[in-house]
């Protein structure tokens, strides 16, 4: 490899990974700027809509960033191919509906307040995830891919069924739903923003709490709907949950817990060697990983309302290991990175595309067929900015997309990032050896 | 000491508790079937339905393998994209008989895209119809998806033939998810019927009848064949024999001589046709398609490569048979909308207690 020249370009990219923070605010503020412009173009000018533009994707690319986290101490940390994030999510949300539903409602749950409903699913969701690791421990990595791919299908085929739809233990009656959608335990933000938060957010958004009332004032000034700011109190609520994600993460990097599971990652024999019960390690990182997985899936669909089992199909586990494996697994803040490029890039620009492409060229209704297509410009392009289309066109990107970085880039488009293992400095224990 | 105990107690667990529980629950469930066939509950006649269809799929899902497990023993990584590769040959094929079928009354673009909005009774596909369009379409489907199976190798694997088996099973994810959104866009979404009601011949069974499908009957002749077709060429040609030598290691035969890069070739081109001819079957015994009835199969497969023993021909074989019949059993006591689940779960168990599989330990491809 011969030695990069130096231009203005290089010059500017060594200053940008100079210092990870700063890569990864300049890279923040240049994707949201992108997301910005986007729904600019695509029709969307008002100051009001446009904040509630950024403040989806931002919600999306939090969650993302959470998600991916967690699968870096699984996955990146102590290499533990987990295919079955979709499955340890909805358990976690699932339960958490279970535990705190009203009695009331027309899918009841058992009633409890959500400080028990949420560290109940998380508990839950983590307690599956050493069931599920019990029998991986001794098994290759990719019979555990297999493993825990089939665990995610059972539990969602578990939840949409008939039995689960509704049943009855010891008198109380309970369920998932079934296939249909589950509507879920009233948010906290909204408790927080409205008087009567039980209600559908445009009544209730009539009689707002003091702080709530500030908000929504605020938000009016430039056209942005009570809804719109609720959700992005609950975005920015997130974030303080993403922040104390990455702190919890990356101080479990630089312990002795987190140095032997790198140990692992690189050598089992050598971890076990030096008498470290590697099984109950991987275990142990196997039932926090998902129990943070199940945290971030309650947070996310406490937000939206209602839940689906069809959301938790593997697909959105590769999501996440896309978001990982761009930035770098291994490295938390190529997490953090590698989910802000996906989810803006990959997950929502296409709608957004998809919105420019048909404003400008205005084509017509897509053609039944893909050989009707192909009989001219516009077909074409009607064919090909259809939703299924644009959706099918973002799935084979992706997959492009992970083939590429596995072939050329295995170590995520930052390139390979070390991380100290060792929580002081090594030079620095020697010189203290010296003098002593 | 206290680690001592702790490996002793989980070999204990492994090796006795764990497989003396399953015995029981296995002897239960036998007693609970008995009492069932006693009591009536069950008639004779639908439990050798039920084991009729168990062997139709499992034999449907045991061609399906041979290909997963091929290339998993030569390569040793699990494809992701091997359900993705029954569905393009199922694709392929149909394309081929619809054409076949019915080329000059309907028009040749919806023929071509197998579309949903041809009207099955008008074109009257069936294997006692038009067992020609059915030949061919097979010989397609076996034909594209080997070639298929060679770009996708060409492409994506021969430049990481370096890598360690979970990079290659990551890239096999990409494959999967592009493959199957391309067959989306080109043929878009919605399932198909592709076949019209054929004749099947009924035998009186204890208090009822078992019906013996003519596709059923295609479908289990056919993959017996193949499968039997398989087991002469590794074990009669040079060919299978270098097949399972690279198998067994990969260095070891290397330096005898065998041309690695043509046997990886080879078991592409293999696995490839029968993984195509699987996909044709499975589409023929069912009837309809869609874009992603292969994914939808792939964890079933690898349930039954992995009780066989991941990586023996021989052993997804008999996982495929052991997980169909085994599925379709599991009607007496579950709802079907679990059988899957139930599926899965019976290959966790068999990992749990056998993680090397029924016929692990001997690789003999």
């Amino acid at each position: 490899m011969s030695e990069p020249t130096e231009t203005p370009a290089t010059r500017l990219l060594a200053w940008l990974t100079d210092g990870d923070l700063r890569l990864l605010s300049v890279l923040t503020v240049s994707l949201f700027v992108l997301v910005w412009v986007l729904s600019f173009f695509s029709g969307i000018r008002e100051p009001g809509r446009i904040l509630s533009q950024i403040q989806g994707v931002a919600f999306i690319a939090v969650l993302y960033v959470m998600l991916a986290l967690s699968l870096n101490l699984q996955w990146g940390y102590t290499g533990l191919l987990n295919l079955g994030v979709a499955g340890f999510m909805a358990i976690g949300v699932y339960t958490m509906a279970l535990l705190s539903m009203p009695t009331s409602a027309a899918v009841p749950g058992l009633g409890l307040p959500l400080w028990i409903g949420i560290p109940g699913g998380v508990l839950v969701a983590s307690l599956f995830g050493a069931l599920v690791a019990l029998p991986a421990i001794r098994l290759q990595a990719d019979y555990l891919a297999i493993v825990t791919l089939a665990f995610s299908e059972i539990v969602r085929l578990v939840i949409r069924s008939q039995e689960a739809a509704s049943f009855t233990i010891a008198g109380t009656r309970l369920g998932t739903g079934g296939t249909d959608s589950l509507a879920l335990p009233t948010s906290p933000v909204k408790v927080l923003l409205y008087e009567d938060p039980s209600q559908p957010a445009a009544i209730a958004a009539a009689s707002p709490t003091p702080l709530g009332d500030i908000l929504f004032t605020a938000g009016e000034q430039i056209g942005a709907s009570p809804a719109v700011m609720e959700s992005l109190v609950y975005t920015v609520f997130l974030l303080v949950i993403a922040v104390a994600f990455f702190w919890l993460v990356s101080r479990i990097a630089n312990s002795p817990f987190g140095r032997v599971l790198k140990a692992i990652r690189e050598d089992e024999l050598v971890a076990s060697s030096l008498g470290k019960d590697t099984r109950l390690f991987k275990i142990k990182v196997f039932a926090l990983g998902s129990g943070m997985m199940g945290l971030v899936s309650i947070l996310w669909f406490l937000e939206r309302g209602s839940v689906t089992p069809a959301t938790f199909v593997p697909d959105l586990t590769f999501f996440v290991f896309v978001a990982l494996i761009l930035g770098g697994s291994g490295s938390n803040m190529g997490g953090v990175i590698g989910s802000l490029v996906f989810v803006v890039l990959l997950l929502e620009s296409p709608r957004f595309i998809r919105r420019i492409i048909r404003e400008s060229f205005d084509p017509p209704a897509p053609p039944e067929t893909i050989f009707d297509a192909l009989s001219g410009v516009d077909p074409l392009l009607g064919y090909f900015t259809s939703q299924e289309s644009i959706s099918a066109l973002r799935f084979i990107l992706l997959g492009i997309i992970l083939v590429y970085l596995m072939q050329q880039r295995p170590d995520g488009l930052l390139g390979h990032r070390t991380e100290v293992a060792s929580n002081v400095d090594l030079a620095d224990r020697q010189q203290t050896e010296e003098e002593s | 000491m206290s680690t001592r105990t702790e490996q002793d107690l989980s070999q204990l667990l492994r090796q006795f508790l764990l497989p003396a529980t399953l015995v029981v629950v296995a002897g239960l469930l036998v007693v609970d079937l008995f009492r069932r066939l006693v009591t009536g509950a069950v008639g004779t006649a639908t439990l050798a339905t039920f084991l009729w269809d168990g062997v139709v799929f499992g034999m449907a899902i045991g061609l399906a393998g041979i290909g997963l497990a091929m290339t998993y023993s030569i390569l040793k990584f699990a494809n992701f994209a091997h359900g993705d590769y029954i569905t393009f040959g199922a694709f392929a094929g149909w394309m081929v008989t619809f054409v076949v079928a019915g080329l000059g009354d309907f028009s040749l673009d919806l023929l071509v895209l197998v579309s949903g909005e041809l009207s099955v009774a008008d074109i009257g596909i069936n294997v006692l119809a038009t067992p020609l369009a059915i030949v061919l379409g097979l010989v397609v489907a076996a034909a594209a998806t080997a070639a298929l199976a060679l770009v996708v190798d060409r492409i994506v694997f021969k430049p990481m033939r370096d890598a360690d088996g979970i990079s290659l099973l990551i890239a096999s994810v990409g494959v999967a998810l592009a493959l199957r959104h391309v067959l989306l866009l080109v043929f878009q979404g919605s399932s198909r019927t592709l076949t019209t009601d054929v004749a099947s011949v009924s035998v009186s069974v204890g208090d009822g009848a078992v019906a013996f499908g003519a596709h059923e009957v295609t479908l289990v002749v056919l993959a017996a064949v193949l499968m039997i077709g398989t087991h002469a060429l590794l074990q009669y040609t040079k060919l299978g024999t270098a097949m399972r030598a690279m198998a067994d290691n990969e260095d070891l035969a290397r330096v005898t001589g065998i041309p690695t890069e043509r046997v990886v070739r080879t078991a592409w081109l293999l696995g490839g046709a029968l993984t195509g001819a699987a996909g044709f079957l499975i589409a023929l015994e069912s009837g309809t398609m869609n874009t992603s009835f292969g994914w939808e199969l792939l964890l079933v497969i690898f349930s039954a490569v992995i009780l066989g023993g991941i990586g023996s021909v021989y052993g997804a074989i008999a996982g495929g048979l052991i997980i169909g019949v085994a599925s379709r059993l599991s009607l007496i006591w579950l709802p079907s909308e679990l059988i899957l689940a139930g599926a899965f779960g019976v290959m966790i168990v068999a990992l749990l207690v056998k993680p090397q599989g029924l016929l692990g330990g001997v690789k003999t491809v």
